[in-house]
């Protein structure tokens, strides 16, 4: 031990913030993640607790009480947000809506999360040919518009729930091989991957160990990303009557059943509409507001 | 000569790395040799010293003796026995890194401990209550307090993310460490306690050092012998004392003159060679060296030079072959 009397005593202390720290610090200190954070946690306790929550049965017609406008168009509190043309209580149908959205998002974001990363994570680490065959699959995917090859599959094989998300699921995966990739790419460089090779950690050791953990703030912000692309897509595909099927509760099945009173009950519309775009604004502040709160991180 | 053969840890023969380097979207790919014919043997408890310009390949070599790339040609012999031949455990139980960077070569992401650490997980040395004395063990000998041990890199100096390299690269107890330019990164003052540390650590586990610089000054400090590389070749080995003293080859003397003006060795140092540094992709006929080299003749743009025995080592150069015409007219 004479060894450490050689070197230096004067080692100054070590009285750096942990990463923790830091990153606890920034994220209560940026607005636009707390706020998406706060609306997307709020939403999803609505889904979970839907039958809880909502004062109605989703699914109950009642044909004397049609359309009824909500409470702050002149409505009664028997129904807040007021009927839809069968006379179903609309906040109740907007609550059961959440979780189909949500669910939708969540799954087809993770499916093609775990196709996209595995795909762009094996191109960027192992390079050469099978670089070049997941940078062909990615050209032949972005080759395709979603919408169209969706609108297509749902049509032949009938619109459901598990349809689409499976769906979108299979279809969205081209961002997440891009980014994981190119994040792939940069961290393998790093001396830390050759310092594991070099120790003789095997290949799954070094890629999950060494380079997910490094990679995983890109990886969260392109869920994001895709959570709230897959939410409008299955909207879109509900409003084409291609997606989720009447009569279950989804918002983009609302705007549609919607329109075509929307000249005389715009409300109709407008309230699905809203949460829609509240819910995907949350979402994508919440990816930006991870994407400024981690990357700093990355720089050193 | 024969008798440092015979105890050799680690032997190069006649390696070469060449990558295939692609220029532009539909550019053809062409052929960069990096490493060039690489013959070096390193004696057990030595320390070779590796110089050159950034870009001659050092770092390449590195990799190679490492197992991290696969050589074009030639042979990796470890006490012996061919790096291929070798699984990778055995190999890197044998010879470990430590890099430039210490800024790069720890996972951000991960406490001291679990790099640190890493080495006896992956070869499954002991149990979590053995890791923890190794760990503290290691540490104190590179000098730091256990307490780290909870820390992440972000939270340390160069010096102190460089020590916990060291630790990490020595607590599997090898026989051959690669420093591959251990202190450029680091600042001015750190540098002579990772030099005097690793100098103390080789005495103290009786280490064999390949050490890669392009600073002569460190390398005149630490070791026993030196190769100066240019383009992917030695272009002149020799012990310390007769490199120092005696350099021969004109790049060596180059790379002493810019050691002795009062620059600080910080970066790379000024050759006063003039002309910039070659493309490797592009080498220059001949002796790759001539468009540089003071005492160039028409010989040296047409004919590579060989290799040739001097009494301290070796030299790649016309002017100390007595076969090349240049040499004779100058006799003449
Ligand atoms: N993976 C690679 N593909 C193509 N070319 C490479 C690759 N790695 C290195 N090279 C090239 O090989 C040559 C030698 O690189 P190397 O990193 O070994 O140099 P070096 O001597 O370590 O330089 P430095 O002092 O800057 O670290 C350079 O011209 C470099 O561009
Ligand atoms: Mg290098």
């Amino acid at each position: 031990m004479a060894l450490t009397e050689s070197t230096d005593p004067l080692l100054q202390e070590i009285t750096g913030p942990t990463p923790g720290q830091m990153l606890r610090k920034r994220v209560f200190g940026h607005q636009g993640l707390l706020f998406g954070g706060i609306v997307l946690g709020i939403l999803l306790l609505v889904a979970i607790f839907a039958p809880l929550l909502a004062p109605h049965d989703p699914y109950a017609q009642s044909l004397m009480t049609r359309m009824e406008p909500p409470v702050f168009l002149g409505g009664t509190w028997e129904h807040p947000l007021g009927t839809d043309h069968l006379g179903r209580d609309y906040l109740s149908r907007l609550i059961y809506g959440a979780r189909v959205s949500l669910m939708i998002g969540v799954i087809a974001a993770l499916i093609s999360g775990v196709i996209g990363t595995a795909m762009g994570v094996a191109a960027g680490y192992f390079g050469g040919r099978v670089d070049m065959v997941v940078t062909f699959l990615i050209n032949v995917r972005l080759a395709m518009p979603v919408v169209l090859v969706a609108l297509a599959v749902v049509a032949i094989l009938g619109g459901s729930l598990q349809v689409v998300i499976v769906v979108l699921g299979l279809l969205l995966w081209d961002r997440f091989a891009v980014v994981m990739r190119a994040s792939t790419l940069q961290v393998r460089g790093r001396e830390y991957v050759a310092a594991a090779r070099a120790i003789g950690a095997s290949t799954p050791r070094v890629i999950l160990s060494e380079i997910m953990p490094n990679i995983a703030n890109n990886l969260i912000v392109v869920v994001t990303l895709e959570m709230a692309h897959a939410i409008l897509l299955e909207a879109a595909l509900s409003f084409l009557g291609l997606g989720v099927q009447p009569p279950t509760p989804s918002w983009g099945l609302m705007v549609s059943e919607g329109k075509n009173m929307m000249l005389f009950e715009p409300w109709l519309v407008l309230i699905p509409g809203a949460v829609l775009f509240l819910l995907v604004l949350a979402i994508n502040l919440m990816g930006d507001g991870l994407r400024d709160v981690t990357a700093p991180d990355n720089r050193s | 000569m024969s008798q440092q053969k015979q105890n050799a840890v680690l032997e190069l023969r006649n390696v070469t790395k060449t990558y295939r380097v692609k220029q532009g979207l539909f550019g053809k790919a062409r052929p960069l040799t990096a490493v060039n014919d690489v013959s070096l043997s390193l004696p057990r408890g030595e320390v070779l010293g590796l110089v050159g310009e950034s870009g001659c390949g050092k770092s390449t070599l590195a990799k190679i003796l490492l197992g991290l790339e696969m050589p074009s040609s030639g042979q990796v012999l470890v006490d012996g026995q061919e790096i291929g031949a070798q699984d990778r455990l055995s190999l890197a139980r044998r010879i470990q890194p430590i890099f430039q960077d210490p800024y790069s070569s720890l996972n951000p992401r991960k406490s001291i401990f679990d790099i640190v650490s890493l080495p006896l997980r992956v070869h499954g040395v002991g149990q979590q209550a053995d890791w923890d004395r190794e760990v503290r063990k290691i540490l104190d000998i590179v000098g730091l307090p256990a307490r780290v041990m909870n820390t992440y890199p972000s939270q340390m100096s160069g010096g102190q993310r460089q020590r916990v390299a060291i630790a990490r690269a020595l607590i599997m107890k090898p026989e051959i460490v690669i420093c591959d330019e251990p202190t450029s990164a680091l600042d001015v003052s750190v540098q002579s306690q990772i030099l005097n540390l690793l100098g103390d650590l080789r005495r103290e586990f009786g280490l064999t050092y390949l050490f890669i610089s392009h600073d002569l000054a460190v390398v005149e400090h630490l070791a026993t012998r030196v190769a100066v590389m240019y383009l992917g070749r030695i272009v002149e080995e020799a012990d310390v004392a007769g490199l120092f003293d005696a350099a021969r080859h004109p790049y060596t003397q180059a790379l002493l003159k810019s050691v002795l003006t009062p620059e600080p060795g910080l970066g790379v140092p000024d050759t006063q060679l003039g002309m910039a540094y070659p493309n490797p992709i592009d080498p220059p006929s001949g002796c790759h060296f001539h468009p540089r080299c003071p005492m160039m003749t028409e010989h040296c743009r047409k004919v590579a030079p060989r290799s040739l025995p001097t009494p301290q080592g070796r030299v790649e150069c016309h002017l100390f072959d007595p076969e090349s015409p240049m040499t004779k007219a100058e006799v003449a």
